[in-house]
């Protein structure tokens, strides 16, 4: 217990938040390299994931993707990709990249998978193109699972990120591998409160906002064939009677 | 290639470790991950567990590794520590596919099963445990899996295994080093993976259609969001 009050102790030094090596610069670096390589892969895996969920083809290669990329040491890539493109930020932006994909990929065809295709050919069959029921029907109904699909993303890349100090690119993990090499174990483990406190932080953030963008009328986990009684006569009578003044 | 077969015994030596730091923490939180999952699903309360759970996972695994030797008092460069940190993520994870795995067995078979005289003991492991069984074991390959993937962070630590070859062979510019270390820890996951399947069809021969050689989709194992 003593460590985690040298820990907090380190945290609190003033010393310790200013410059370049300071806990705001750090925590900046980090979030900075996650949130670039998560937009790249969303860029990249939301219309292949949407286009697989959408059509069923290809399927049983992106689940193995997304399921094979479980089993991928996030460590070994990001040497490894450092050894080939040298030190600097490419080889930790390129790894993380290649490990936040899978997640995304995942989140995106499950969210179009998840939506009943009773739901897709009604949408259909009153009309609807293709593009309307991808927008319209189906990323609504599977964004949560989108959302969930970025969120594994985003904390693995967090944790991943921790490394990439160790191919020369900053971040939080610098107190760590720093600490680590100097057998300083109070700074690392400041720097690792400081990593657990962010992704932390950042699961809860994706949790709410998770729940918050299900579409209204759909309560996730629950059958919604129950309408509710304010919603009903509004539906019926609104529209028409505007009209009908007009 | 010729790196590997000058260092065949370095690597063998790091492949068994790393075996031996995997399956213990595999094995560990199955063992563990029964009384909370069932405890987790009983009561509506303690629901509260998977929620913990969950949280828990997120946890990078350096930094956790690296707070855990004030927790437990292990030091930090030993395997004891690894196997502590992997047991963890394994109940992490394998806590919410034990209650998931038990709640979906059917009341009425439960119900059935009291009915003709069994004790709530019986009940579980004649009945409840062996129907929870396939769902159980589906999470207990993304646990194995994982765990797999997870041992090589040892390496950062200098902890014997797999990682290290991650670390010296960036360290020594041997490209062969590193994609050996991926490509071993890769096929030791998918070994144990099948190993747990084929397991799965000698015990529950009645489940052959659920325990299919299928990867489980990353999400929807984790969050089960269900949409009508």
């Amino acid at each position: 217990m003593n460590f985690f009050v040298e820990a907090f102790a380190w945290l609190a030094d003033p010393v310790h938040w200013v410059g370049a090596d300071g806990i705001p610069t750090r925590l900046g670096q980090h979030l900075w390299y996650s949130a670039l390589s998560v937009v790249i892969a969303s860029v990249i895996a939301i219309p292949v994931g949407y286009l697989i969920g959408h059509t069923g083809r290809g399927r049983s290669i992106a689940v193995s993707i997304s399921g094979g990329a479980r089993a991928l040491p996030s460590f070994g890539v990001i040497t490894l990709i450092a050894l080939s493109v040298g030190i600097g930020l490419t080889a930790p932006i390129v790894s993380f990249v290649i490990l936040a994909i899978p997640s995304v990929l995942a989140g995106a065809y499950s969210g179009f998978e998840a939506v009943d295709r009773k739901t897709v050919d009604a949408a259909r069959a009153v009309g609807m193109t293709e593009w309307q029921i991808m927008a319209k029907v189906e990323m609504p109904l599977g964004l949560p699972l989108l959302i969930g699909g970025i969120r594994s993303a985003v904390l693995q890349v967090v944790a991943t990120a921790t490394l990439a100090t160790f191919v020369g690119a900053g971040g939080l993990g610098s107190y760590i591998i720093t600490g680590l090499r100097a057998n300083d174990y109070p700074k690392m483990l400041a720097g690792s409160i400081l990593v657990i406190a962010l992704a932390v932080a950042l699961e809860v953030v994706f949790s709410i906002v998770q729940r918050l963008v299900v579409p209204a009328g759909v309560t996730a986990g629950r059958p919604s064939d129950t309408r509710s009684k304010a919603a009903r006569p509004g539906a019926v009578t609104a529209t028409p009677l505007t009209k009908g003044t007009q | 290639m010729n790196w590997i077969w000058s260092n065949s015994d370095y690597i063998l030596d790091k492949t068994i470790v790393h075996l031996g730091l995997s399956v213990p923490p595999v094995i560990l939180a199955f063992v563990i991950s029964l009384p909370i999952g069932w405890f987790a699903n009983r009561y509506r309360v303690s629901r509260g567990i998977l929620t913990v759970a969950g949280l828990f996972y997120a946890i990078p695994s350096l930094p956790l590794l690296i707070a855990l030797p004030v927790v437990f008092g292990t030091s930090l460069r030993s395997p004891v520590n690894i196997v502590i940190g992997l047991t963890l993520y394994g109940i992490a994870l394998m806590v919410r596919s034990v209650a998931d795995a038990l709640a979906a067995v059917e009341a009425d078979v439960t119900q059935s099963a009291t009915a003709v005289g069994y004790s709530s003991w019986q009940r579980f492991w004649r009945v409840e445990f062996p129907l929870a069984g396939p769902v159980m074991l589906a999470g207990l390959r993304v646990v194995v899996v994982s765990t797999v993937s997870l041992a090589t962070v040892g390496g950062v630590l200098g902890v014997n295994g797999l990682g290290l070859l991650f670390i010296d062979g960036f360290q020594r510019d041997i490209t062969a080093e590193i994609v050996t270390g991926i490509v071993l820890t890769i096929v030791m996951a998918l070994v144990l993976d099948f190993l747990l399947v084929l397991l799965g069809r000698v015990l529950m021969p009645w489940s052959r259609k659920d325990a299919e050689l299928k990867p489980v989709a990353p999400v929807q194992a984790r969050q089960k969001v269900v949409l009508p």
